[in-house]
């Protein structure tokens, strides 16, 4: 088995996850990127996105990450993020009506609504709805 | 001298209260584990933001980003006030207010110009009071459960505002949880964004292998400019978080006083209540000794 990298991720509210991982793959906001052990120490703010890694037992785990910032050292990965939910942990029926909300706003002409963060909302719940999607 | 009957009513009164305000520290007792739960949630998250956009800070001047720069002249201040909803917390909420009052009296010299943000209905009620401005209230978060949501919304605003010029300054009036005994109203400034030297004091020594030089993405002045407004969300999290857990422990000191200085007052009306009774025995007992010699005579 290959040596194993601390990765932490914490949100305002919890820990969300503090393990050893064989490989961390997380959405950069310039682009998806990967960390292994002895990476260059490395920060990036992240976009919507799901971070994958693999425990260390090898089983590919993914999160639904958002609003957040990476930091790599050598020997551990730090996510700070307003909100990671592991797969498990996410509301389909949130998901969905926010998208639906979302959906809603952004069709409608009018000028009390703040497009960009309805664009954001949708972004994240359509995110959180492919993840959960994708692989079950 | 009270009646017998009075004394009764007013010992059952006195029992009555007890129970209550016995409920009201159980009650606090649990909310307050529960917010202090929330508290130590949250260190973790903040303790390395603080780390790592400390060190990012001292990498770039204040003009990279427009919430650094100090106002030259201040004339309009925005207060965040945090109190509780409810009252019955000892002088918790007091406490508070008359640092947002003293805070108003040393800066209203000038010509200043005072706007509120509430969190929690007593500091609300006196601003209202007081005829200041309210720009937003936010009832029912301060001592219940909240997310990190209710920060940044509110902290959004306060940034637009302050980016647009209708604030000058914004400071932060939140009570610190010390310790069970002890919380302590404090006075922060959170915009502009005043510089973080409090942190670097603090963490000087484990830090110094830390500021290896991290590659930056996208670039080291757009991570500070997508950082600094979290921290504000951040400060205002905590100290929502802080202050909830300040009114429960307040309130569960000023419960436990409240059910001590009960039980004593019940040990005095007992008191007052059996030399009552043995009292109005002995006038029956005269009485009827005094009618019995009567009749004798």
């Amino acid at each position: 088995m290959a040596e194993s990298i601390r990765l932490e991720v914490v949100t305002p509210e919890q820990a969300v996850i503090d393990e050893d991982a064989q490989i961390v793959v997380a959405p950069g906001s310039l682009g998806e990127f990967g960390v292994l052990i002895g990476h260059t120490p490395f920060l990036t703010s992240l976009k919507v996105g799901t971070l994958y890694y693999k425990d260390v037992n090898g089983d590919e785990r993914h999160l639904f990450v958002s609003g957040g910032f990476a930091e790599a050292l050598p020997d551990k990965v730090t996510v700070l993020a307003e909100s990671a939910e592991r797969r498990r942990d996410i509301d389909a029926e949130r998901a969905k009506a926010a998208m639906e909300r979302a959906t809603e706003r952004l069709e409608k002409k009018d000028e009390n609504i703040d497009y960009v963060r309805a664009q954001a909302a949708l972004d994240r719940a359509m995110h959180r709805l492919k993840l959960l999607g994708t692989i079950k | 001298m009270a009646t017998l009957k009075e004394v009764k009513t007013k010992i059952s009164a006195v029992k009555k209260t007890r129970q209550i305000t016995k409920a009201m520290n159980m009650v606090a007792a649990s909310k307050l584990r529960g917010a202090q739960a929330d508290m130590e949630g949250f260190r973790p998250y903040s303790g390395k933001f603080e780390e790592v956009l400390g060190s990012l800070l001292e990498k770039v001047d204040e003009e990279v980003s427009s919430l650094l720069i100090p106002c030259e002249e201040v004339n309009q201040i925005h207060l965040v006030l945090c109190t509780s909803d409810r009252g019955l917390c000892g002088g918790f909420n007091s406490n508070l207010i008359l640092k947002a009052n003293s805070f108003i009296k040393d800066r209203s010299e000038s010509e200043v110009e005072f706007s509120f943000t509430n969190f929690g209905k007593k500091g609300r009620d006196w601003c209202r009071n007081n005829n200041y401005t309210i720009i937003s209230e936010h009832l029912g978060v301060v001592g219940g459960k909240f997310k990190f949501n209710v920060a940044a919304v509110s902290g959004r605003q306060l940034i637009e505002g302050f980016q647009n010029g209708s604030y000058d300054e914004v400071y932060l009036i939140y009570s610190e949880f010390v310790s069970m005994a002890r919380q302590v109203p404090v006075l922060k400034q959170i915009l502009p964004i005043p510089s973080l030297e409090v942190v670097e004091d603090e963490v000087e020594d484990e830090e110094k292998p830390y500021l290896a030089e991290h590659i930056c993405e996208p670039s080291l002045a757009e991570l500070v400019r997508e950082m600094l407004p979290k921290s504000v969300y951040i400060q205002l999290y905590s100290a929502l978080l802080e202050t909830s857990t300040s009114e429960h422990a307040a309130r569960m000191t000023a419960m436990d006083n409240a059910t001590n200085a009960c039980n004593d007052m019940l040990e005095n009306l007992t008191l007052v209540y059996n030399k009552a009774r043995q009292a109005a025995i002995t006038a029956e007992l005269m009485d009827i000794v005094g009618g019995a010699e009567a009749l004798r005579g």
